[in-house]
């Protein structure tokens, strides 16, 4: 075997082995992240993200007053946790009722000492207008300042407050 | 799917993909280059197409084959990278095998055999025990049940060297036993099923391992009583130094505690509390082992004349094949790793890979092991019960755990420890174990990334009328 042979097939297989090496960081890359599953960054991150955040928050808030018949056009797309542990949390709304609480089997498990084990759920009515009710909690569930008695309509980006926890929804 | 908001995770998409034909894509590639290599050290060492090389490529493609066929069909959603991963080292690690078998050096030692052959069965019936695992393992909280038969089960295992006419002293470490003409290392066993007592006992214990205690200097000191589990563990393991004499099997499994024990109950002073443990436990045993004392000689001043005629060069000869690999390697099947002389292709084999495939070949192959680790904490990450999540983090935090001590021991960061490289080292109960190790990891992932059943819808949401008071 020539020595020139030999050199290209070193450095050959090291390619194809890095190859291998950067196609798999690329499989891991286009795998964030496609299941039902809470997710937590870690607390630093969650801080960084949370300060982002009220940057964004900031800019003009999204319009509230849309009301009735044209909540296509406003529908928010997803859930977000904006503070308590959980921030960063994200959830899209795809027409499945969202439960929120302590129990294991909630979609969003609070881990808070003021939440009740089903302490609420979010889902959409017939016209597609997301509803909040109180599932009965302890220390109740609060959108904006008002403690819920009833289901009630969710504005857009209006905070739900269980506990340390405020959940939003966002476009 | 990445278009929203970025570095938070998302809960999302109902019927996630399950990445089946991504596993495969990547298990062929897994396949070719442990091929491309095989034929690289033939060229290398005669000239020639290595003989067995379409046998070779086809056994390695057919044990690949039929793992996938079974993740795919009793485990749609596993996690696609896994396997790949631990077949490209697997066969890696034939490559090398088969390559050192080559040396003529290593031939005319006494007891030689070739192992090539040997490890292509080892890692079939690790395949087979890895599709038990699928097989049988319909659902790992199953495994939460045996919680004390594991603890049992561990400490038998662990014992099982020390007992006479079962257990061997191989060079000085007892970790072996020989059962009719087989020699097993129950150590590589007793990982697998002491993380499932840990993960069992962890996660009923954590909270109160986690909130009882005092805050002092930024630490969270727990209470006296609670240090006992540690402390167990920690006896132990040093037992395991003084009896066996294995540093390495006695750091994987404090370690391992540690590890869990910090995941379980996110206090830093438990990582503080191990290693000032770990730390005493290994000087206080040194002191006074002489097998130990020796390996603590041999990792100080590995070039000293005197240690080297009293233990081996082992390591003086380990460190110059890094040194010679370079950075590009001088090119498979081109090395001389064989003077390195007995265990070459098993504790040392990262030598052989030092030196043919330089730094950029073992940064390779430790990102490998790193991605294997993540996907493992990834899964951790993702399932959702917390027996799941402990044991997750238990088994990728033990795959870490050793291929640090047996990297850093080559390598000659600390002291050398006999234990084996996870795939790539000769050795049947290392092979066999980590096989079984990745199907608990693909079987936890499996239901961890299965997209939950759509919500069933709720009768009374329709009824529920608020009477208000």
């Amino acid at each position: 075997m020539s020595e020139l042979t030999l050199t290209v097939m070193r450095l050959g297989f090291l390619a194809v082995l890095w190859l291998f090496v950067i196609v798999a960081v690329q499989v891991i890359r286009s795998d964030l992240f496609g299941t039902r599953v809470t997710q937590r960054g870690s607390r630093r991150e969650g801080g960084r993200q949370q300060a982002a955040r009220q940057q964004q928050q900031t800019a003009p808030p999204p319009q509230r007053q849309q009301s009735g018949g044209r909540q296509r056009r406003g529908a928010p797309t997803k859930l977000v946790v904006s503070e308590g542990t959980l921030t960063g949390t994200t959830v899209a709304l795809q027409g499945q009722t969202i439960t929120l609480g302590r129990a294991h089997d909630s979609t969003i498990v609070l881990d808070d000492d003021y939440a009740s084990s089903r302490h609420a759920r979010i889902y959409p009515d017939r016209d597609g207008q997301w509803i909040v009710e109180d599932l009965g909690s302890t220390n109740g569930t609060y959108l904006d300042r008002t403690r819920l008695t009833t289901p009630t309509p969710v504005p857009l980006g209006a905070p739900i407050r269980i506990g340390k926890t405020v959940i939003e929804l966002r476009k | 799917m990445s278009s929203s908001t970025t570095h938070t995770s998302t809960i999302g998409a109902i019927g996630a993909p399950s990445r089946r034909n991504t596993e495969l894509a990547l298990l062929v590639f897994a396949v070719v280059i442990p091929l491309f290599a095989y034929m690289n050290v033939g060229l290398a060492i005669s000239g020639e197409l290595p003989p067995g090389m379409l046998g070779y490529g086809l056994g390695l493609g057919l044990l690949a084959g039929v793992a996938h066929l079974v993740v795919r069909k009793f485990a749609p959603y596993a996690d696609p990278l896994l396997l790949p991963l631990a077949t490209l080292l697997n066969g890696l690690g034939l490559v090398v095998i088969w390559r050192l078998d080559q040396s003529e050096k290593l031939q005319q030692r006494p007891n030689f055999s070739e192992a090539a052959p040997n490890q292509l069965l080892y890692s079939a019936v690790g395949i087979a025990l890895f599709v038990g695992v699928l097989l049988l393992l319909k659902d790992h909280r199953v495994l939460q049940r045996y919680t004390y038969i594991s603890m049992v089960a561990a400490i038998g295992l662990l014992l099982l060297p020390l007992v006479p006419g079962l257990g061997m002293n191989v060079f000085g470490a007892r970790i072996w036993i020989r059962v009719g003409g087989f020699s097993i290392q129950p150590g590589e066993f007793a990982k697998i099923v002491i993380a499932i007592f840990f993960a069992g006992y962890l996660m009923v214990k954590r909270d109160a391992l986690a909130l009882a205690s005092r805050r002092f200097m930024g630490l969270y000191l727990p209470r006296g009583r609670d240090l006992g589990p540690i402390l167990v563990v920690w006896a132990m393991s040093i037992l395991i130094l003084v009896f066996e004499t294995d540093l390495g099997t006695s750091l994987l499994f404090f370690g391992m505690f540690v590890v869990m024990l910090y995941v379980a109950t996110e206090r830093t002073s438990w990582i503080v509390f191990g290693l000032l443990m770990s730390g005493v436990g290994a000087v206080g045993v040194a002191s006074f082992e002489p097998h130990v004392q020796q390996r603590v000689d041999a990792w100080l001043d590995p070039f000293n004349s005197d240690v080297i005629a009293q233990n081996s060069d082992q390591i003086a000869q380990s460190l110059m094949a890094f040194g010679s690999g370079g950075t590009l390697g001088s090119g498979l099947g081109q090395g001389h790793s064989d003077l390195i002389g007995f265990a070459a292709n098993s504790d040392f084999i990262l030598a052989t890979y030092g030196e043919e495939l330089g730094l950029a070949g073992v940064m390779a192959v430790l990102l490998i092991y790193g991605l294997i680790v993540e996907r493992g904490v990834r899964t951790a990450l993702a399932a959702r019960d917390p027996f799941g999540k402990l044991l997750a983090v238990g088994l990728s935090g033990a795959f870490a755990i050793q291929v640090f001590v047996v990297a850093g021991g080559v390598m000659g960061l600390i002291p050398l420890t006999g234990m084996t490289m996870p795939f790539i080292a000769y050795g049947g109960s290392s092979v066999i174990a980590n096989w079984a190790l990745v199907g608990i990891l693909l079987r936890i992932s499996d239901t961890a990334r299965r997209p939950a059943p759509s919500p069933a819808p709720n009768p009374d949401a329709e009824m529920t009328q608020v009477v208000r008071p």
